[in-house]
């Protein structure tokens, strides 16, 4: 079994103009493709190392697929957390806004405190709602590098912030594409993720085994 | 030309005394130069070269992208994050202080960097490419067995960031011996090792030029280090 990069459920240039169809096209057929191929490699390592019973070499190795596993997954909730601009927008999420007006005031003041957020990274990360398994409650988190979320919290979406997600567009103007990163959220699948357990949100991970 | 470290720290002194000049010259600002000017600013330093010198490795593009705006960033972050920390201090809150440190130290890192990294570069008419000479070319074969082993290791090293950061040639003062070592974000190198040579992994240091092709960015950036500038690093 390995992994292979799930296609994208839109066209490179359906994302513009918040997201250019280079930076798209790179990002999903040579960023993302290079985290499944070394994920893989990891697997492949990993499998070797433990029938070696070599306990040094797998522990030595779990860096690579946290790594570049967290960069398949995390690629792979995102594609699937964007949709053309204006497809799927905050109307269609009725549960979750709820939620966030419940835990923020208002749709504008979570946008603004998750935008800030965004800007606060320091380095390569992501920026992410999620809500926690055991309380059902809504947060605001970061993860550095390509941490995935942690294990009792069920993404709802995620922003990429590492800079090959905007750079050849926005240069240094990172506050640009955080603020036309909300034109192209989509709401309905954020909406499904909240109704639904991690299980669900990962479930495009399964698919792409082969 | 000679930049180093203690260039840049004299030109914020001078600029602290300019201010300071100036000052003194209009009394009306004295008062607030002597209260928000004491401690002295950062300021960013001229490249030492044009900005299109450095091509074909690095495009004057990125130059002027990674000086003008990125390096200005973290000079004019940490001056404002120093004030703050300045004003946590006298008012002695704790909590405020512990806050700051994390910004202090990625912008404050983010400008000592860049400001060693700009210096460890060179155009080929500047000597940039230039293999080193005297004492750390020869512990650099004591360590590494040649300059091509180490510049393989170093490029496996930048390759194998996780993120953005750097990776660094550096000298441990406890031994003297030279060593590799990457640095997450900003950190900067600080403490038990010296900075000697520093290679910039972030994404903005070669994206518009390379894209996903890192390793070329690695490979080429070999053309342009200014080894001068390592040796008189080494102690």
């Amino acid at each position: 079994m390995s992994y292979t990069l799930p296609p994208l459920p839109y066209a490179y240039d359906a994302l513009e103009p918040a997201i250019s169809a280079q930076i798209m096209t790179l990002h999903h057929s040579k960023h993302h493709q290079t985290y499944v191929n070394n994920l893989n490699a990891a697997l492949a390592a990993q499998a070797t190392a433990t029938s070696a019973n070599d306990v040094p070499a797998a522990v030595a190795n779990l860096q690579a697929i946290k790594f570049n596993g967290g960069g398949h997954i995390n690629h792979s909730l995102f594609w699937q957390n964007l949709s053309p601009p204006g497809s799927n927008s905050a109307t269609s999420a009725a549960n979750l806004g709820k939620a966030i007006a419940a835990a923020w005031g208002s749709q504008d003041a979570f946008q603004d405190a998750f935008s800030k957020t965004l800007l606060g990274l320091q380095g390569s990360g992501w920026g992410w709602l999620v809500k926690h398994t055991v309380t059902g409650q809504l947060s605001i988190v970061t993860t550095k590098d390509q941490d995935p979320v942690a294990a009792d919290e069920v993404p709802i979406f995620g922003v990429d912030m590492w800079e090959h997600a905007y750079y050849l567009q926005y240069l240094n103007s990172k506050p640009d594409y955080v603020k036309n990163i909300w034109t192209v959220i989509n709401w309905k699948v954020a909406e499904e993720r909240f109704n639904g357990g991690r299980g669900d949100a990962f479930k495009v991970l399964r698919a792409q085994l082969s | 030309m000679i930049f180093n470290m203690s260039a840049t720290i004299l030109r914020a002194s001078a600029t602290r005394s300019a201010l300071r000049a100036a000052a003194s010259s209009a009394p009306k600002r004295a008062g607030l130069a002597g209260a928000s000017f004491v401690r002295g600013k950062a300021t960013l330093p001229d490249l030492p070269y044009d900005y299109g010198a450095l091509e074909p490795a690095i495009s004057g593009q990125i130059m002027e992208l990674h000086h003008s705006k990125h390096h200005n960033t973290y000079v004019t972050s940490y001056n404002n994050f120093s004030e703050q920390m300045a004003s946590a201090q006298s008012a002695q809150d704790i909590a405020a202080q512990i806050a700051l440190q994390p910004l202090i130290n990625f912008h404050g890192g983010g400008h000592v960097n860049h400001s060693l990294f700009w210096e460890n570069l060179a155009p080929k008419s500047q000597g940039g490419g230039e293999p080193p000479s005297g004492q750390l070319s020869k512990k650099i074969d004591e360590s590494f067995g040649s300059l091509e082993e180490f510049q393989k290791k170093m490029n496996a090293a930048l390759a194998g960031i996780q993120g953005s950061g750097w990776a660094w040639l550096v000298q441990d003062t406890q031994t003297g011996n030279i060593g590799i070592k990457t640095y997450a974000n900003q950190d900067a190198v600080v403490g038990q090792f010296r900075p000697i040579l520093g290679i910039d992994a972030w994404e903005h240091a070669y994206y518009l030029q390379y894209q996903n092709r890192k390793a070329e960015y690695f490979s080429a950036i070999w053309d342009i280090i200014n080894w001068k500038t390592a040796e008189k690093r080494l102690k």
